[in-house]
């Protein structure tokens, strides 16, 4: 199993090069093109000009836009991520400082969704066309089509300021109580993705001759489905995980801003605000890593899974 | 087959009615809006943060301004950055997935490494980032940083129909004839990616909407005077317990012409394009 995983991963891994590489000259350019004068924005119009001129040296802005990437580069290579403009520490620990409450929050989500998706699609497949089934079809729609921040701020009135069961807002220290809202919010989306094509996978599934078979055998609905449908239903709905992360990092920083969640959504909307150029390119790299890997990922999980695409 | 059994008659109908009643409020707001979205009144400490009443059928805001006026005028500015991004953007990417699907060789090769890459950001982050190039944000940065960010899909998309319509004989045999390639992109192969194209750019309306919110509600967007949801949004958060009206209109507004233009997207999908049915 291992060695024949080996050259598919390998492959994956290798045409990921190009697509980091673009990641990277994307995020250059967009500082690149930064109008207006970060630093002068931090020193304000009337800064020492023999300080701007030292500041330029050392973030290499004095230099033809090539060299400043190679320079850039190079430096990216060896994990350096610049300096922030505004708190005058590297960017690399500021986002240290910051990932493990935006991973928290994600893997977080991604439970809830997972299970609640999975859970609602089944209920609603095993009688489709029936009262649970437009129940929760209905609520995965509108699940679907909330804007993540409004969903927080209703899910935040109803819980927190009118039933007073959980705090509004916060990390509380790590409290599991001020993780709920924010990550059954971040999850609300995926949760409607995972269970409509749960659902939509599961009807297509039980129609095939083999599970006909199964129940012909005289085998309870609850085995047919719970063992033999669900594995072959399962695979779409990976994929529909895997393109939930892109979901959840872009829900990031709107549920951290709606829940002051001290993680790297936040950050970066600080970041753009005080126009930190470095810590947003930071932070905006650091994100596409997450997808990028996320999604190789998910490419892997489909090739324990479905033994079919080993082959090719 | 079908993902949403119970929405699939009806989807187009309920999508169909949100939408009108949408595009129709935020058409006629200035007929519709009994108070200028505006004004601050001059009895301020009595009219700020009233609940829903008359006069104010939604409550007033932090400043005294009448909601329902503002929920309607907070339309128009959803409606143009919805429907605007996505004409300029569908423009663009008809045109790259035109040429990419027609011409193939390098030149595709390249228009869809781009793609690819644009594509590999999740979106808003992307578009958050890309505010930070700008000096002061506004509507007009959302704006481009959407058109920016919005054409990958309907490029895809189209380059996608292009690639198998090429191969079929009635373009073989205008190829054959001498017929120029620019006549047989725009008036053989363009027409009939109009149906897929017209799909993706419904479902492109309510993102495009989703994030204009989004970034207001961040303050990376529209600025005051402009009335946006979003910055609207953002201000009910503030008032969250004590005037709950300010938070909850505007996003209900949003949620339910978003939730339109879904079902009516869906609908479409399903009607034009059997194929294109997950």
């Amino acid at each position: 199993m291992l060695t024949q995983l080996a050259r598919p991963v390998a492959r994956r891994l290798v045409a990921l090069i190009p697509v980091l590489f673009g990641i990277s000259l994307l995020v250059f350019v967009l500082n690149a093109l930064a109008l207006g004068d970060p630093v002068r924005a931090l020193l304000g119009q009337r800064g020492d000009p023999e300080l701007i001129a030292q500041i330029r040296k050392e973030y290499a802005l004095d230099r033809p836009l090539w060299v400043q990437y190679a320079t850039w580069m190079g430096r990216l290579l060896q994990g350096n991520l610049g300096r922030s403009y505004h708190q005058q520490r590297p960017v690399s620990d500021v986002i240290a400082e910051r990932f493990p409450a935006t991973f928290r929050l994600a893997v977080a989500a991604t439970a809830i969704a997972v299970a609640a998706g999975l859970g609602m699609g089944i209920a609603a497949a095993l009688r489709p066309g029936g009262a649970l089934d437009h129940l929760l079809m209905g609520a995965a729609v509108i699940g679907i089509s909330t804007p993540v921040f409004w969903l927080g701020l209703m899910l935040s009135l109803l819980f927190a300021v009118w039933l007073g069961w959980l705090p509004v807002s916060g990390y509380g220290d790590g409290a599991l109580a001020h993780l709920v809202l924010p990550a059954v919010t971040l999850g609300a989306l995926h949760t409607g993705t995972i269970a409509r094509m749960t659902r939509s996978s599961l009807l297509e599934v039980v129609r095939q001759d083999y599970v006909q078979a199964a129940r012909a055998k005289g085998l309870g609905e609850v085995t047919v489905i719970g063992k033999h449908a669900l594995k072959n239903a399962l695979i779409p709905v990976v994929t529909v995980i895997g393109i939930g992360l892109a979901d959840l990092l872009v829900g990031a920083p709107l549920t951290e801003t709606v829940f002051a969640w001290p993680g790297l959504g936040r950050m970066l909307v600080a970041a753009v605000g005080q126009r930190d150029l470095p810590v947003v390119m930071g932070a905006v790299l650091v994100f596409a890593m997450i997808y990028v890997l996320g999604s190789l990922l998910v490419d892997l999980a489909y090739l324990v899974i479905d033994p079919r695409i080993r082959r090719d | 087959m079908t993902e949403r059994g119970p929405f699939r008659h009806h989807g187009i109908q309920v999508g169909g009615a949100l939408v009108a009643l949408f595009v129709g409020a935020a058409l006629l707001a200035p007929w519709l809006a009994p108070f200028d979205p505006h004004e601050v009144p001059t009895g301020l400490a009595a009219a700020s943060l009233r609940p829903p009443g008359p006069p104010n059928a939604l409550g007033t805001d932090a400043l005294g301004r009448d909601l329902l006026s503002r929920v309607l005028y907070g339309g128009r500015v959803s409606l143009l950055v919805g429907v605007g991004v996505e004409l300029v953007a569908a423009l663009i990417g008809a045109l790259v997935g035109l040429v990419a699907g027609y011409y193939g060789g390098w030149l595709d090769g390249l228009l869809m490494r781009v793609t690819d890459t644009v594509m590999a950001f999740p979106s808003l982050i992307l578009a958050i980032g890309l505010i930070a190039v700008f000096e002061k944000p506004g509507l007009d940065k959302v704006f481009l940083v959407l058109v920016l960010l919005g054409w990958t899909t309907i490029a895809r998309v189209v380059r996608g129909e292009v690639l198998s319509l090429k191969t079929r004989d009635y373009v073989q045999a205008a190829r054959a004839l001498g017929v120029p390639d620019t006549i047989i992109v725009f008036r053989h192969l363009l027409p009939n990616c109009l149906a897929p194209l017209l799909v993706a750019a419904t479902i492109g309306v309510g993102g495009n909407m989703v994030a204009e919110a989004g970034l207001s509600f961040l303050g990376l967007g529209a600025q005051a005077p402009t009335i946006s949801w979003g910055a609207m949004l953002a201000e009910g958060q503030t008032f969250l317990a004590s005037a709950s009206w300010v938070a909850v209109f505007p996003g209900l507004a949003l949620m339910l012409a978003v939730l339109g233009i879904n079902l009516l997207g869906d609908g479409l999908r399903d009607m034009l394009d059997p194929r294109l049915k997950r």
